[in-house]
């Protein structure tokens, strides 16, 4: 591996793993398409920064670039306040107003910005180690490396000191302002943040996928666990993998670097869909099937008892009557009956269904919850 | 299946949400031409069960037979007036439209509602006292006006039982009155009322059945037999005491004048 | 300027196919943007859009040929597969409808990348092509682009006439659909299919990225305009349709300026006109009502005020106009807007200084008084 290859890899690891970790909080806050918008409207900032300080990794553009996103989250806001169209549409008219005047100023002074536009949607792994940082003749490495190093580690400053609160605001916001954070400062904060993070993945990624990078990994990781931390942490991991995986996909298909960790994070996040233990639908079919039976046998036992007074003897009862009074099919009852008969819920003796003591117990709790 | 004289009859009705039971085996009989209250705490299965009468949630067990039919075959003698806050308001449409929307599946697939059409959505909004607002933007409307063009909604299709939800929450006194009065015309026509309901107050002054419901049903029947202390400590739990002006528990004489209060 | 571009629509054969092909594009996406806004699906367009592109570029890189519809058909299965993955991981996992928006979108036009950049690599392939489908060329468009779009575009819409009814309910209230014993899941399908045409259709004028607001913006300023939703509908559709041949015009007749964005900016001045002026709904029109308001609010309390002290002792005093700013804590411009109004609407009148209520100002208060 040639030191070039190893340097875009560290940044599109650091990048996709900074962008973990603030998306966490867009997906458990149900703003997942917040980043949609920002990363879509920084454009803007960057194209006209880009008019003054010809170069995109620099301090000025990424602050202005942050300002188009916070921008961004306020015309949302400003618009939705009117009561005029509902917060979906607002984010759908806002941020392609915003992308489209930077598409525009791009093309029309092509000449002036040396932006290509499919740099904006894809931004250009493979340039990164051409742009250096360069102190004092030193060459300390590529100049997105250390970019990305610095957003993923305010990112991880900001997590680590303001988690309570933000776990406090997203779980329970009420709360969290009856308590004194204000809901609207650590909203704020949190976007000002995404839109750090977008500009400086921006020229890495690309616009569109930085918004995968901020969603699958941690989307993924949702389904994984419960527990914040192990999220945050299992979600950055995701992302790490992705890019990893992601280049080595380009490097063998010779194809877009960023569009293959996007694809690797979704089928990544496809994969968990499916097999993750306790969420995933595999185990979920599972567990639902057995839990469907169990379900069933405790209905019938309940419903044993209920009628009770309407036959001839206590806990007795005849097994075609059943079939028509709960309307299962023939299969499914055998299975109930079999489940039921294992348990020792119920014994059947000449064609009738007799409770068993074991089995009255299971109904006086089940109807008790 | 014979007619045996009932306008619902639900059997063995289990309902879970993901394996979590919300009603189980419920049994219940209504008979033609009641006005019946579903009463009990949060949380009790109320809504479910109307949902789940009308296949709008899925059971896991048991039946619905409407006037001795399977619901599926029964479509058309079912009116259905959701929760009020279950639609979007703000949308693009005016109250008499709402109610016309109650006569689509009479008129048909592909065809526009005519003339005829509207003058029953008019007459069904006059019946409901909101025929003055038959142009107004639905959003426009105060809460009880956009319960009453529910209702009217539900009127204008004509059906045998019908099916209310949480009708007179967050109404005001005067809609409260005009959809009692409406609902009691309907009961006297011979029709069936099935009406979630919160508010123990009002419920034997407005309703001659009852149905108190706890995720399993605790009682079913005439309002007499079924409305009484005993039955609604069973409803509520331990957490609710339902006593008089005098703070004595309710015979059946003195429920009218009853207080609820929350312990 | 004007003559010629007028010239040039009739006469002029490219810029005549770009032309009906935006306003058949603008007019299907208007009405079927509309349902998808009523439903509040409108970041629903975007992932649609977005998930279109590995379906452009698969159905190129399996047949290589460019036939229009080949690739709107592949556009359309792609979108309508990823429609599905977010309706299905939503229900299916805990995973919330934003989220399988923003993974759809971006993951599918990651992929879509992939697809595009091996096939940049190959010799039949220009790099014009892949621009196209990202930010639209209106230019590009040629007469069986036109006639594709046409045609999915009024396929689309008369299935929107002809359920007319239905897809107002399904979109007004879903449950009370299904207990009328509607197909409720197949109505909901069906429309969605329908928006996913809409969308695809439009791919090649507006591109991919800025599909999603030729759904969006034109139902969104129309739904200011009306409250009914047949105006609604129409006046979207005449939008999207008049913007879209405006915009692909612009970017046609202007070097370097791509389709989507100039119709989306022209779009958005729309939506933001339709949202300040718009009568009723709009911001200028609540503010004003808003206003009126205070003054009518304002005049009671100053008829009260008046009747109050009328027969008191400093009568004089109260009454005078110049000193009612300082009693009632008014500015001066409003405190004579105040003034103005009672005396216009006839509750008080004017006399050397002073105001005096009239018969029936005296009336309004006592009746104000007792609310």
């Amino acid at each position: 591996m040639s030191s070039a290859q190893i340097e875009i890899i560290l940044v599109a690891v650091v990048v996709a793993a900074s962008c973990s970790l603030i998306g966490t909080f867009l997906v458990l806050r149900k703003m997942a398409l917040m980043s949609d918008a920002i990363s879509h409207a920084v454009l803007l900032g960057i194209v006209v920064m880009f008019f003054f300080v010809r170069s995109t990794a620099s301090v000025p553009m990424v602050l202005a670039a942050t300002a188009t996103g916070v921008l961004t989250v306020y015309l949302v806001e400003l618009l939705v306040g009117t009561r005029l169209v509902k917060e979906d549409a607002a984010i759908g008219l806002v941020f392609p107003a915003l992308f489209s005047i930077g598409v525009i100023l791009i093309s029309r002074h092509a000449a002036n910005i040396h932006l290509d536009i499919d740099v904006v949607l894809l931004g250009e792994l493979a340039f990164v180690p051409f742009d250096r940082l360069t102190i004092a003749g030193l060459d300390l490495g590529p100049k997105s490396l250390w970019l990305g190093l610095s957003v993923g580690i305010i990112n991880l400053i900001f997590v680590l000191l303001f988690y309570k609160e933000l776990k406090l605001a997203t779980f329970d916001p009420s709360l969290a302002a009856a308590l004194g954070f204000s809901p609207t400062l650590i909203h704020y904060a949190l976007m000002t943040l995404v839109s750090v993070t977008a500009v400086s993945s921006f020229e890495v990624v690309g616009s569109v996928l930085v918004v995968g990078l901020m969603i699958a990994p941690p989307a993924s990781a949702y389904l994984l666990t419960d527990r914040l931390p192990v999220m945050l942490g299992l979600g950055v991991l995701i992302a790490a993998g992705s890019a990893g995986l992601g280049y080595a996909t380009a490097y063998l298909f010779d194809s877009s670097i960023s569009g293959s960790m996007a694809t690797v994070a979704g089928l990544i996040l496809a994969v968990t869909v499916l097999v993750a233990p306790e969420r995933g639908l595999i185990s979920r079919w599972l567990r639902r099937r057995r839990q469907r039976i169990r379900f069933a046998a405790e209905t019938l036992i309940v419903h044993l008892v209920n009628h009770a007074d309407a036959l001839e003897v206590a806990g007795k009862h005849p097994v075609g009557q059943l079939k028509k009074q709960l309307k299962w099919r023939e299969p499914f009852t055998q299975e109930v009956l079999h489940f039921a008969g294992q348990q020792k819920w119920l014994v059947e003796r000449n064609g009738r269904l007799h409770l068993t003591s074991a089995g009255s117990s299971v109904a006086a709790r089940v109807t008790e919850r | 299946m014979t007619d045996n004289g009932l306008a619902l009859e639900i059997r063995d009705l289990t309902v879970a949400y993901q394996e979590k039971p919300v009603l189980w085996d419920i049994d219940l009989q209504v008979p033609k031409g009641v006005l019946m209250a579903i009463v009990g705490p949060n949380g009790a299965g109320k809504s479910t069960l109307i949902k789940a009468a009308l296949g709008l949630v899925p059971a896991a067990a048991g039946q619905v037979l409407i006037h001795s039919r399977p619901y599926l075959q029964q479509r058309g003698l079912v009116g259905y007036v959701p929760q009020r806050g279950s639609v979007d308001w703000d949308f693009p449409t005016n109250a008499l439209d709402v109610v016309l929307m109650g006569l689509y599946r009479q008129i048909g697939w592909i065809r526009r509602p005519r003339r005829r059409e509207r003058e029953m959505a008019m007459e069904s909004l006059n019946t409901v006292g909101m025929a003055d607002y038959a142009d107004r933007q639905i959003s426009q409307l105060s809460g009880g006006q956009q319960q009453r063009v529910f209702l009217a909604r539900a009127l204008v299709q004509d059906a045998q039982i019908y099916f209310m939800d949480e009708p007179f929450a967050g109404v005001d006194a005067t809609t409260e009155r005009a959809i009692i009065a409406v609902l009691r015309q309907l009961r006297d026509a011979g029709k069936t009322l099935i009406v979630v309901h919160h508010d123990l107050h009002t419920v034997s002054e407005y309703f001659d059945w009852l149905t108190l419901l706890n995720v399993r049903c605790i009682a079913n029947g005439p309002i007499d037999d079924t409305f009484t202390s005993d039955n609604l400590r069973q409803t509520y739990g331990g957490r609710v005491a339902f006593i008089t002006e005098d703070g004595e528990l309710p015979d059946d004489r003195s429920r009218t004048d009853s207080k609820l209060i929350a312990a | 300027m004007l003559g010629n571009i007028l010239y040039d629509l009739l006469f002029d054969y490219t810029l005549r196919t770009v032309a009906l092909g935006t306003a058949a594009l603008g007019l299907t996406s208007g009405i079927l943007g509309s349902f998808a806004v009523l439903r509040k699906q409108s970041l629903l367009g975007d992932a649609i859009a977005h998930a279109a592109l590995p379906g452009v570029a698969l159905a190129f890189l399996l047949t290589g040929s460019r036939d229009p519809l080949l690739l709107v058909l592949g556009a359309a299965l792609a979108g309508w597969l990823g429609a599905l993955f977010v309706m299905g991981v939503t229900r299916q996992t805990r995973i919330k409808q934003d989220a399988a928006l923003g993974v759809v979108l971006s993951v599918f036009f990651g992929f879509g990348m992939v697809l595009l950049t091996i096939i940049q690599r190959m010799p039949t392939a220009s790099k014009a092509g892949l621009d196209r489908f990202l930010f639209g060329q209106a230019a590009t468009l040629l007469a069986r682009d036109v006639l594709t779009t046409a045609g999915l575009g009024s396929i689309a819409v008369t299935i929107v006439i002809l359920l007319w009814k239905e897809f107002k309910l399904l979109s007004f209230d879903p449950a009370y659909t299904q207990s009328m014993g509607y197909p409720v899941q197949r109505l909901d399908v069906l429309l969605t299919t329908l928006t996913v045409i809409a969308i695809v259709v439009g791919l090649q004028t507006v591109g991919v990225v800025l599909m999603s607001a030729m759904l969006v913006a034109p139902a969104a300023a129309a739904r200011q305009w009306t409250n009914r939703l047949e105006p609604m509908v129409l006046l979207s559709g005449t939008f999207g349709a008049l913007v879209g041949v405006l915009g692909a015009i612009t970017s046609a007749q202007v070097a370097q300026l791509p389709t989507g964005p100039t119709i989306v900016l022209y779009m958005s001045g729309v939506v933001l006109v339709s949202l300040m002026i718009a009568p009723e709904r709009g911001v200028v029109a609540q503010l004003r009502r808003r206003r009126r308001q205070r003054v009518q609010f304002a005049a009671e309390v100053l008829t009260i005020h008046l009747l109050n002290h009328e027969s008191g002792t400093n009568a004089e005093f109260e009454t005078a106009i110049v000193h009612l700013q300082q009693h009632l804590q008014w500015d001066k411009e409003f405190a004579q807007r105040v003034t103005r109004w009672i005396v216009t609407n006839g509750l008080a009148e004017r006399t050397d200084g002073h105001l005096r209520l009239t018969a029936y100002g005296r009336e309004t208060a006592r009746r104000a008084m007792t609310h």
